[in-house]
């Protein structure tokens, strides 16, 4: 595979220019023209992009266009027929999701004592938690504190986060690490325990704890087998939640699985139930490629709305600055953050830079798209895919022969199957659809507005604003399902349940119907649809 | 511009696909809605392990479907599930000593060293290498080797005494993260901070700004250096 004639004559641009740019420091940009950036190029401001609700608790809200069209559809339940009073699974809490948020929510539920159920779409840890390679931050140096931590999060979320959040966020931070590593986990260290860390996009200190480029891999494994050791947590694998059930006093009580091997139904009764069923990169927005697992498809903010609750944020998605660009095969899969982090500059065709390479996220993407659209100065692949180069062999410059392959095991391997060796040749990257900044409205506990309906991770809304910043996702996944689980575990123990219902989908029918709606789709989507068929 | 096909047979059936597709991609082209061997489509999570043959060569390859593109007459199969031993423990009360591997995996005394597992292995792991140092009883020695492990179970799928090796390669690195690890005497330094309260009134005082405090406070940051 490897790079095009012309892509090597932009590549040698880039490493005749590299000696110079060594010196070299991009100014940052004022948080005016960040402003100014991002109203002419990110994607969240493009009008067509989306609509607003016409029902439910968000309705008068914007949301992506694909993401309202399933919101806004009927259920894959028929409340009519379908029998509530044969119970298939009976638990104090069910869980539903299997990635780093459920895994956690799941082990504090049972450290209460009481009997919890994790159910999961695909293989337990197939979730974006699985994905995440750069890092997971935690203010405990002596040159930082939670109160810097606080700073940079709302900064790098334009002011617009729930203040409450942020601070549950960065105070549990390092007990989090703490608790990792009780559990196993492998963090970079010197040898004298010191932990490595790094800066992130939009950080003032470096607090960016890793585990080489698989941080998320090794927190996700590490709390799958810690899940697999405790016999007291059931798990269901294959069997999305379709739709939520309440009781007739409104409170969360269960759900509806799906087999998704055999399209059975199962009906789960619960005292309480946490929602942690990540994002929804897979319903590519505005038709961008994505870096999400193949489930992401928004199934829990689906049932949750349904279901009564509210968003938030919805009007915000993140896209990762740095998508693989080329080859085609690896299109909009992630290129970590930890590349700028080691060093790495962002260069155009002719090998200049054009922005300093650790904005936030959402400012460093709308850069590549003002120089690949406004400019003309990006490159442009045989298919027509534009990109910018990520020149990762400075990183062997700054940091020492070698330190690419060491710290970058992953994104080495990645292109190494196409052709190309990183530590000698940039990358071509483009913003990628990464994550879902908004979702279910949370309180500090895991709480929504639904009674004992709890949500942690990606689903939920607030924590981040209208931008997330590197390294916080794998510790909201774990400050907050850890809450989330343990405040539904709490909750379990004293809830009177009353008798299971499906009213609330009926009148979802009725209120689609009084808005003159007649949704012809059903949601949640489930798996997206990449299937061709010729006839 | 039209691509050229090349002929794939995925459990024996022919299907004309691009040839630049990968593996999963040519299953969707012919028509296959993936619910198993599918995940994060990425090369992370191990869910789309794939066995193929070349037409005309003895060879079996293995690979992730997600990462490898097709070749012509390439005979393939998915092994999205394979079942693995996984012994019971409690990490917590756990020791990090050779004897408790070996209890816990006795099968592991086992192992030939006949290297199928490294042939097998998508990442290229050293597994015969992490298996003889767990037959040591070197632990960090398997953590180190087996870190890039995505817990594919191609290795297990084709161990001829039947280890398990990404089970007892992940049980490794658990006791390493947990015990053998040097402490970070920052974060328990921290830890202490917190609860004695060292922030709450910096958080307290943080939450009650109002937004141009906040955002003069924000531009004010001291940018720790490279």
């Amino acid at each position: 595979m490897s790079y095009t004639a012309e892509m090597r004559e932009s590549i040698k641009k880039v490493e005749a220019t590299r000696p110079r740019r060594m010196e070299e420091t991009h100014r940052r940009l004022t948080l005016e023209e960040q402003q100014d950036l991002l109203r002419r190029f990110h994607p969240d401001y493009l009008r067509e992009g989306m609509r607003e609700l016409r029902v439910g608790p968000n309705a008068g809200d914007r949301t992506p266009n694909e993401f309202a069209d399933l919101l806004e559809a009927r259920s894959r339940v028929d409340p009519r027929t379908f029998d509530l009073s044969r119970v298939d699974y009976d638990t104090d809490v069910l869980v539903i999701g299997g990635g780093g948020a459920g895994a956690s929510a799941a082990l504090l539920a049972q450290e209460q004592g009481v009997r919890v159920l994790l159910a999961t779409k695909l293989r337990f840890g197939d979730a974006n938690t699985m994905m995440a390679q750069g890092g997971i931050q935690a203010a405990d140096r002596p040159e930082d504190s939670p109160a810097i931590h606080y700073l940079d999060v709302i900064g790098g979320g334009h002011f617009t986060n729930i203040p409450e959040l942020v601070e549950a966020l960065v105070m549990d931070a390092p007990e989090v690490i703490r608790w990792l590593e009780s559990l196993g986990c492998m963090f970079d260290k010197l040898p004298d325990g010191t932990m490595v860390e790094a800066h992130g996009g939009g950080t003032s200190r470096k607090r960016m704890h890793s585990a080489r480029d698989y941080t998320g891999a090794e927190i996700m494994r590490t709390l799958r087998d810690e899940v697999r050791s405790r016999p007291d947590i059931q798990v269901l694998e294959f069997a999305p939640a379709i739709e939520l059930v309440l009781d007739d006093k409104g409170q969360a009580a269960g759900a509806i699985l799906m087999n998704l091997e055999t399209g059975d139904r199962l009906l789960v009764r619960a005292k309480t139930v946490v929602l942690a069923t990540g994002g929804s990169g897979r319903l590519h927005y505005q038709g961008f490629p994505t870096t999400n697992h193949y489930g992401a498809t928004g199934d829990g903010v689906v049932i949750a709305y349904r279901a009564g609750a509210r968003l938030a944020f919805m009007d915000t998605m993140q896209y990762h600055p740095t998508g693989a660009a080329y080859p085609e095969q690896i299109l909009g899969l992630l290129v970590t953050e930890k590349v700028r982090g080691l060093g790495a500059q962002v260069v155009n065709v002719d090998g200049e830079q054009f922005v300093y390479p650790l904005e936030t996220r959402d400012v460093e993407a709308a850069a590549f798209i003002r120089e690949c659209k406004e400019r003309g100065k990006g490159v442009i692949t045989p298919t027509g895919q534009p990109g910018v180069w990520l020149d990762s062999p400075m990183i062997e410059w700054l940091k020492g022969p070698g330190t690419v392959e060491k710290a970058l095991p992953a994104m080495v391997r990645q292109f190494k199957r196409f052709g190309i060796d990183i530590a000698k040749e940039p990358m071509l990257v483009y913003p990628t659809l990464h994550y879902q900044n908004g979702g279910v409205l949370l309180q500090t506990d895991g709480s929504t507005t639904v009674p004992n309906l709890f949500a942690a991770g990606e689903i939920s809304g607030g924590v981040h604003g209208r931008n997330r910043l590197m390294g916080n996702s794998l510790l909201e996944i774990t400050v907050f399902g850890r809450r989330a689980g343990r405040a539904a575990a709490l909750k379990a123990k004293e809830v009177k349940p009353g008798r299971l219902t499906l009213e609330h989908v009926l009148a979802w029918e009725r209120q689609l119907a009084e808005a003159g709606l007649n949704p012809q789709i059903v949601s949640p989507l489930l798996l997206p649809e990449y299937t061709r068929h010729v006839r | 511009m039209t691509e050229e096909l090349v002929p794939v047979f995925i459990m024996g059936k022919r299907y004309d696909v691009p040839s630049s597709l990968t593996i999963m991609k040519a299953m969707e082209y012919a028509g296959y809605q993936l619910v198993r061997g599918v995940g994060c489509r990425g090369g992370f999570c191990g869910a789309c392990a794939t066995v193929y043959r070349l037409q005309g060569d003895d060879t079996l390859y293995f690979g992730l479907a997600c990462q490898t593109v097709v070749q012509p007459n390439m005979y393939l199969t998915q092994i999205p599930f394979f079942p693995a031993q996984r012994a019971e423990y409690d990490i917590s009360t756990l020791q990090p000593r050779p004897e408790r591997l070996f209890s816990l995996y006795p099968e592991l005394l086992r192992c030939l060293g006949c290297g199928t597992c490294t042939k097998a292995c998508p990442q290229e792991l050293d597994v015969k290498g992490y298996m003889a140092a767990a037959m040591r009883g070197d632990i960090a020695r398997v953590a180190d080797l087996s870190f890039d492990c995505i817990m594919c179970g191609l290795c297990a799928a084709r161990c001829p005494v039947g280890e398990a090796q990404y089970n007892i390669a992940i049980l490794c690195r658990r006791l390493y993260g947990r015990y053998l690890a040097p402490r970070s005497q920052h974060l328990e330094d921290r830890l202490a901070e917190i609860r004695a309260g060292q922030f709450n009134q910096a958080l307290e005082e943080l939450k009650s700004l109002s937004l141009d405090e906040l955002k003069a406070r924000y531009k004010a940051r001291q940018i720790e250096p490279e």
